[in-house]
Parts: structure tokens; C-alpha cells; sequence
């Protein structure tokens, strides 16, 4: 050890940016611009007051659940939900596989290929309440709409995981069965199927617990099932009624999210 | 029965696997392709059924010229020619006789693969053939509970069972101990003889290479450099394929390496030696 060593200042150099003065500037901008927007937020104080006052009635109501005056309307609710949850992630999903397999890189040709990333990209850039909305305007209010809704979101989502998941496969494996002389079929159902179905099933059920919310959001826009039965109770200031439904949603979702992983740990 | 004319391959990467390669291999021959990394071994394998496609020259199987096929043609030759694995390469989500039956996937129509309905006499010689490699009684388990032994043992019967009038081998003990990979060697020869199979082996093994197989062809960097019998296999030859290296010293210390391992499992039946660390890896695994 030198003696020269004992003393020296160390200090820890600058992340992101070198520079000094070009951090001063970046990092003061930015204070700027967020003092300047926030003060642009117009806050009117006495409406936050009254909205303080109808929070608590709605807290109020949910800790007060009233399933019962309205358990009609909520029941069939429910249970469009329910078979609009199950019929768009059944039809969903088995349109998503022929178009997964088509968008994925290594066993789909070019054409092909470009197709089917389309019909993705197409499905994936539209949040599911403006399909609704366009939906509800082609084929009127009700279940009908939301089932196209959800049904064409469970497409994108399905084929494009489908896809990477088939990008990712063992190669030797697909590759010892086109060497025995296989079909294209063939192929798909020996070389790739048994790699991909256990996260296939899983993601499956994933989105149907994804659906079951879906249709609660869409409902609002008139695609019918428990979300349209949600609004109105909230239209019509029925906070018990609501916080009842609130709850349902909750406990169905968290019952899915329990069994999904369970089946999921049980088919790997 | 297997002949190739100035087979070329050249990859888009722009590497130039193999310079015109031309061999023929006789009925019933066994062939030991060796080389070092990258000489085009494996692309020369593959060029053969195609799961590489050649760039230039011919693969005749037979009378058939395998270069000219497409679609279902080409399905239908490849069917003849049975493709043993380096990692086994067995679907190992499907069962041991699944895999076996996968061999057939070029004789039946979709629907019976796809349901498992395959004909009788499938199912039956998949059954004798689990049995000529001592699997019988794994046939309902899934691939990935086998030892590594056992796997290359799924993929031999899993080529057998396509009737191959050609076996193609990629590196089959590459992954087995030197034990296994004797024992691999000797059933691949056997069947070989018992059906009088040509078979074109890679094999990056040399010593393992001059006990089992009849002949012996070096590449180097995409060419031939050598073809004759094992016998002529000597320094001067190893040096020409791989370059220069202590081959006398290697060879000494290989040969020790298996005499050590020979009486270290010298109480054990061939089978049984097998067997017992199978069962270990299990047990480990429970």
C-alpha cells in the first residue's frame, strides 16, 4: 500500500447524465413544467368538499351492502356477464390459436406471417371500451356487443402470446418430427402442441378472469351484463345496491384468480 | 444406397459449410463422420433429409433424387430415413410410446395421429421395439422422466419404427457418459446388422468412432480429408483433420479414462448399472 493512497476523495459519478450544466438544465425543466401544470389543474374546493360527502355515502353503502331490493336486476346481470365472460373467451380463444400460429415467426410463411401480425395489431391497439362503443353503435345495446367486444380483444391478447410462446419452443424437438416425414399438422400437433399447451390453458384462463372484469368496464358503455347494471344503480345514487355488486365482482374475480392458478400449477 | 454428388451448402450468413462433397455409402455400411467443430458435420446430415437445404449437388437415396422433391414427395422420402438426435430431440411432454409412434407420423393420416389411433401393426412393433431396447415397461411414461440413456434409447426405436432403409446420427453419445455412450453405440450397431442398415454417424468421439463404425470419413472446413477404414486412422490422419495435437498421449489417457470406468461398473450387468442410476435421478427428483 502508497501512502499517496490514504485520503483521496471519492464520489460516486453522475448516472444519466455527464454533463453538469445540461443536468442542472433537464432536471430544473422538468420542476418547471410540472409547477407550471400542476397549477393549470383548476381545483373548485367546495365541489371537492360535496364529492368528500357523497364518497362517504358510497363508502357507506358498501359497508352497508343492500343485495336484496335489487337482486333481480343484479342476479340476471350476473349472469349475462357470466355467459358473455365464457362464450368470448371460448370463441376467443379458438379463433386465436389458427392466427398465433400464423404470427409466429418460424413455422408461419412471410405472407402469412405479416397477415396475422396485422389481425393483432389490429385487435391490441384499441382499448376494449371503444370497440364496445363502436359494437353497441353496429348492433345496439345488450350482451350481443359485448360478447363480440371481448371476444375480439381475446384474440389479439391470445395470438400474440401464442405466437412468442411458439417463437420460443425447443427447435430439436419440432424438428426430430419433420424429419420422420411429417405433415404440416402433423407438425403442429407432435412438434409444438405438447411444448405450448400448458401456457396455453393457463393464459386461457387468465383471460377469462381478464373478460369477467372487461365485462364489467363495457357494460357502462351499453354492452350489457353486470357493468350496465352497476351504472345504473349509480345513476340512480343506489349506493348499497352498487357496493353489493362491487362485492359480487370482487369475490367472482378473486374465486377465478384462486382456481386459475390452480389449475395452471396442475397441468405443467 | 446413399450417394451424394459435390453436395454444397452455403449459408446466408455467407459460411460455406460444405465444398462439394461426394460419397457413396453401400447397403448395410456404417459410416463415421468426424471433424472438429464447425466442419459441416451436421449440415452434411441434414442436408441429406433436408432439413438443411443444400445450395448444390445431388443426395440420391436409391434411385431417388432427394434434391428434386418437394411437398409430399419429399414427406414420403424423408419417412425412409430414420434420425437419431445429439439432446435425443424427443417430444418430452408426450409419452415414451407416443414418441415411438411419432415415427409412423409419415404413413398415417392426420386424423389417426392426431386422435392416436394408430393401425395395429404399428402399435405392435412400436411395442417390439420398446422391448429390443429395454424400455417395455416405460411405455406409458412421459419422455422427460427418463435418464438421458433411456432417452436415446426412445429416440433409436422411435427412428426404427419409420422402417428406414437410411439411419442418420447426430452426435448420439454427446451427451452420455462414456459408459452409456458404449452402450448406445453397441445397440445402434447391433441393429444396424440385424437389418442390415446403413447408417451415417456423427461423431465427435474418435476412439468411440474406430470401435463401432466400419469406415471413417474426415471433414474438414466443409471438404473430405480422409475416407478408409478405421484401421488407417492414425496420427498423421487425426493431425490432417483436427490439426496438430499429442494424439498418442490423448489416445493413452482416453483408453485408462475407460478401463477406469469399466471396473468402477465392473460389478454391475450392463443393464442393471443403467437401471439403478435411473432410478437414483427419480428419487432425486421426488
Amino acid at each position: 500500500m502508497s501512502t499517496a493512497a490514504a485520503g483521496r476523495r471519492w464520489r460516486r459519478p453522475p448516472v444519466l447524465i455527464k454533463n453538469r450544466r445540461t443536468r442542472w438544465l433537464v432536471y430544473g425543466g422538468l420542476v418547471i413544467y410540472l409547477a407550471l401544470a400542476i397549477s393549470t389543474v383548476e381545483v373548485n374546493w367546495l365541489r371537492v368538499y360535496e364529492g368528500l360527502d357523497r364518497g362517504w355515502r358510497f363508502v357507506q353503502g358498501f359497508l352497508a351492502p343492500d343485495f336484496v331490493s335489487r337482486w333481480k336486476d343484479i342476479s340476471q346481470g350476473l349472469a349475462e356477464s357470466l355467459s358473455m365472460t365464457v362464450t368470448s373467451t371460448v370463441v376467443g380463444v379458438l379463433l386465436a390459436v389458427p392466427v398465433g400460429i400464423g404470427a409466429a415467426r418460424n413455422v408461419a410463411p412471410m405472407p402469412i406471417y405479416l397477415f396475422c401480425r396485422a389481425i393483432i395489431a389490429l385487435s391490441r391497439t384499441f382499448q376494449e371500451v371503444i370497440i364496445a362503443i363502436f359494437f353497441v353503435a353496429m348492433f345496439g345495446f345488450g350482451p350481443f356487443a359485448g360478447f363480440l367486444t371481448l371476444a375480439f380483444g381475446t384474440i389479439g391478447f391470445m395470438a400474440k402470446l401464442l405466437a412468442e410462446d411458439i417463437e420460443d419452443i425447443d427447435e430439436a424437438q419440432a424438428e426430430a418430427v419433420r424429419a420422420t416425414g411429417a405433415s404440416f399438422p402433423q407438425l403442429i400437433n407432435y412438434g409444438i402442441q405438447p411444448q405450448v399447451m400448458p401456457r396455453l390453458i393457463g393464459l386461457s384462463l387468465y383471460r377469462l378472469d381478464i373478460n369477467f372484469r372487461e365485462s364489467a368496464v363495457i357494460g357502462i358503455v351499453g354492452a350489457g351484463g353486470i357493468g350496465a347494471t352497476l351504472n345504473t344503480a349509480i345513476d340512480r345514487y343506489e349506493y348499497d345496491s352498487a357496493g353489493a355488486i362491487l362485492l359480487l365482482i370482487i369475490l367472482i374475480v378473486m374465486a377465478a384468480e384462486y382456481s386459475s392458478s390452480h389449475v395452471r400449477g396442475w397441468v405443467q | 444406397m446413399l450417394r451424394l454428388e459435390t453436395l454444397a451448402k452455403r449459408y446466408k450468413t455467407g459460411d460455406h459449410a460444405l465444398k462439394g462433397v461426394s460419397l457413396e455409402v453401400g447397403r448395410g455400411q456404417i459410416v463415421g463422420l468426424i471433424g472438429p467443430s464447425g466442419a459441416g458435420k451436421s449440415t452434411l446430415i441434414r442436408c441429406i433429409n433436408r432439413l438443411v437445404e443444400p445450395t448444390g449437388g445431388k443426395v440420391f437415396l436409391g434411385d431417388l433424387d432427394l434434391t428434386a422433391m418437394g411437398g409430399a414427395d419429399l414427406r414420403r422420402a424423408r419417412r425412409r430415413i430414420g434420425m437419431i438426435f445429439q439432446e435425443y430431440a424427443l417430444v418430452e411432454r408426450l409419452t415414451v410410446m407416443e414418441n415411438v409412434l411419432s415415427g409412423r407420423l409419415g404413413y398415417v393420416p392426420f386424423w389417426r395421429s392426431f386422435l392416436r389411433r394408430y393401425p395395429q401393426a404399428d402399435v405392435d412393433k412400436a411395442f417390439a421395439l420398446l422391448e429390443r431396447v429395454g424400455l417395455a415397461e416405460h411405455a406409458d411414461k412421459r419422455a422427460d422422466e427418463l435418464s438421458g440413456g433411456q432417452r436415446q434409447r426412445v429416440g433409436i426405436a422411435r427412428a426404427l419404427e419409420q422402417d428406414p432403409e437410411l439411419l442418420l446420427i447426430d452426435e448420439p453419445t454427446a451427451s452420455l457418459d462414456p459408459k452409456t455412450s458404449r452402450q448406445i453405440m453397441r445397440l445402434i450397431r447391433e441393429i444396424c446388422e440385424e437389418q442390415s442398415l446403413p447408417a451415417v454417424i456423427n461423431i465427435h468421439d474418435v476412439l468411440l468412432a474406430k470401435m463401432f463404425v466400419d469406415r471413417i470419413i474426415g471433414l474438414t472446413a466443409g471438404e473430405v480429408v480422409f475416407d478408409g477404414p478405421p484401421g488407417e486412422l492414425d496420427d498423421a490422419v487425426l493431425t490432417r483433420i483436427y490439426g496438430a495435437e499429442d494424439w498418442t498421449a490423448m489416445q493413452t489417457a482416453a483408453a485408462e479414462d475407460a478401463e477406469d470406468a469399466a471396473v468402477a461398473h465392473g460389478a454391475h450387468g450392463r443393464h442393471a448399472g443403467e437401471g439403478e442410476r435411473s432410478e437414483e435421478r427419480l428419487a432425486g427428483l421426488a
